[in-house]
């Protein structure tokens, strides 16, 4: 039950860290608190028995994005956002997605039960034969890394491929000197 | 602030322990937490805290955007490379079982261990490649298509 | 009360979106989108959540875990939304260095000039070889 009521408090926190976020005029305090949302979701992962998981939002979400984002801001010399808008369509539509989202949540099964049909289909297999099958005890990398290896395999090039991607954007001459000296 | 004393010795002392713990995350994903997703994140942060205290110039001495570019590339080789193999031994496509026939829980072992270690090759080098890109000026004669 | 924690993930998930659609700055937008992003992954992994179980990693004496499969997907995905990020960052430093801004409204308005400028020239263009023929 305070396991819950802890998981409850820590989404309400979130919701509030995203409206300050929201409401932050200067770019750099909004990245640094996007940081700070981040570091909040892993802990609530963590409630949630989500360890993996946790481990790589605290490591990427907290790490990397507000790295990239601080950098993205120190290259566009732009601090602030110009303006706020208050814009009635979007939160017409807003409301509207939001309201047909909490319709539809009154048909799920309820958190955290057992019986939810989520945990009838393959999670027991997962759970039961990983062991004998692979000889690992952390069934999320038995997963990860096996039974659904080819999954894994395309997200790892679509990594690779962003990466790439970036290089064309960003890279443009500079990683390349010697051609550029070749070209002179 | 590349002459503060105190954030460099911080930085000495600090940067082999993540990359230690990176390792850690990489080899113990199999008992517990981590993998080579957290792994290849938590290496790339070591080599962004070195740029920070030592400079840019410094960290591409260490690793040079050649050679990260070329390690993107590898760790998705090694990882289709294990597939590969395991369908030369007569397998399926990515079935490690088929890596070492006698036990095939073993195989898979030895299997999940190594296209781990790809997925974390690809991760560190393209976050690192990502860091250099951000963290460089832009020519001011190259923008864009103008 | 069964589903609070659900109701609570769409409206992070709104907030999210709304940044996204209402703040006219482009890095704002991406915050916007991570805030969404997150939203998402939380409703995965509430639906991983078993009353009572612990971290699927598996222990002699211990019967009920959470479901391992969401983990797998969100993790995965965790990663390949930095990935992305970084591409639509990218993209802001370019459109910063080609416009000089990276408010949207600002970009739409240079747009709409450097349009209204070529149209323009081409009306003039067009008008000379009448003008020639006429005289």
């Amino acid at each position: 039950m305070t396991e819950n009521l802890l998981i409850l408090l820590l989404l309400v926190m979130l919701i509030v860290i995203a409206v300050a976020v929201h409401r932050l005029r200067s770019l750099f305090a909004a990245a640094m608190l996007f940081g700070l949302f981040s570091l909040v979701a892993a802990l609530a992962y963590v409630l949630l028995d989500a360890v993996d998981v946790a481990l790589t939002e605290a490591a990427v979400g907290a790490g990397i994005s507000t790295i990239l984002m601080l950098s993205t801001l120190a290259l566009t010399h732009q601090r602030t956002e110009a303006r706020h808008r208050r814009h009635l369509a979007a939160l017409c539509t807003v409301i509207f997605t939001g309201a047909v989202l909490l319709w539809a949540t009154t048909d799920m099964p309820g958190f955290a039960d057992p019986e939810s049909p989520v945990h009838q289909h393959l999670a027991p297999y997962f759970l039961q034969e990983s062991a004998s099958d692979i000889g690992i005890p952390n069934a999320v990398t038995s997963i990860l890394a096996s039974y659904r290896g080819y999954d894994t395999l395309g997200e790892v090039v679509v990594v690779f491929t962003a990466g790439v991607a970036v290089l064309g954007l960003l890279g443009g001459r500079r990683s390349s000197g010697r051609q550029r000296r070749e070209e002179d | 602030m590349q002459h503060d004393l105190i954030l460099r010795i911080a930085a000495k002392l600090l940067i082999p322990m993540i990359m230690l713990y990176a390792l850690y995350v990489q080899f113990h994903g199999d008992y517990g937490p981590g993998g080579g997703f957290q792994a290849g994140v938590i290496f790339a942060v070591s080599i962004f805290l070195y740029a920070l205290v030592f400079g840019l110039p410094a960290a591409m001495r260490v690793f040079s955007p050649t050679l990260v570019q070329a390690l993107a590339a590898a760790g998705v080789l090694l990882y289709a490379g294990v597939g590969v193999v395991s369908m030369i031994s007569g397998g399926n496509f990515l079935d490690y079982g088929a890596l070492n026939p006698g036990d095939r829980a073993l195989g898979e072992h030895i299997g999940v261990l190594l296209i781990e270690l790809g997925v974390g090759i690809t991760v560190a080098a393209v976050m690192i490649m990502l860091f250099y890109l951000f963290a460089s000026p832009i020519d001011a004669d190259d923008s864009g298509g103008h | 009360m069964q589903h609070a924690p659900y109701w609570l993930v769409v409206v992070l998930l709104m907030v999210g979106f709304y940044t996204m659609i209402a703040s006219a700055n482009l890095v704002k937008r991406l915050i916007g989108l991570g805030v969404f992003q997150v939203a998402v992954f939380f409703l995965y992994i509430l639906l991983a959540k078993v009353r009572g179980g612990t971290a699927p990693i598996l222990e002699e004496g211990i019967a009920l875990y959470s479901n391992p499969l969401p983990h797998v997907l969100i993790l995965t995905a965790i990663v390949v939304s930095v990935a992305t990020t970084a591409l639509g960052l990218a993209l802001v430093v370019r459109i910063y260095h080609a416009y000089g801004s990276m408010d949207e409204d600002e970009l739409v308005q240079h747009d709409n000039e450097v349009e209204s400028a070529l149209a323009a020239r081409d009306a003039r263009v067009l008008q000379a070889p009448r003008k020639a023929e006429s005289s």
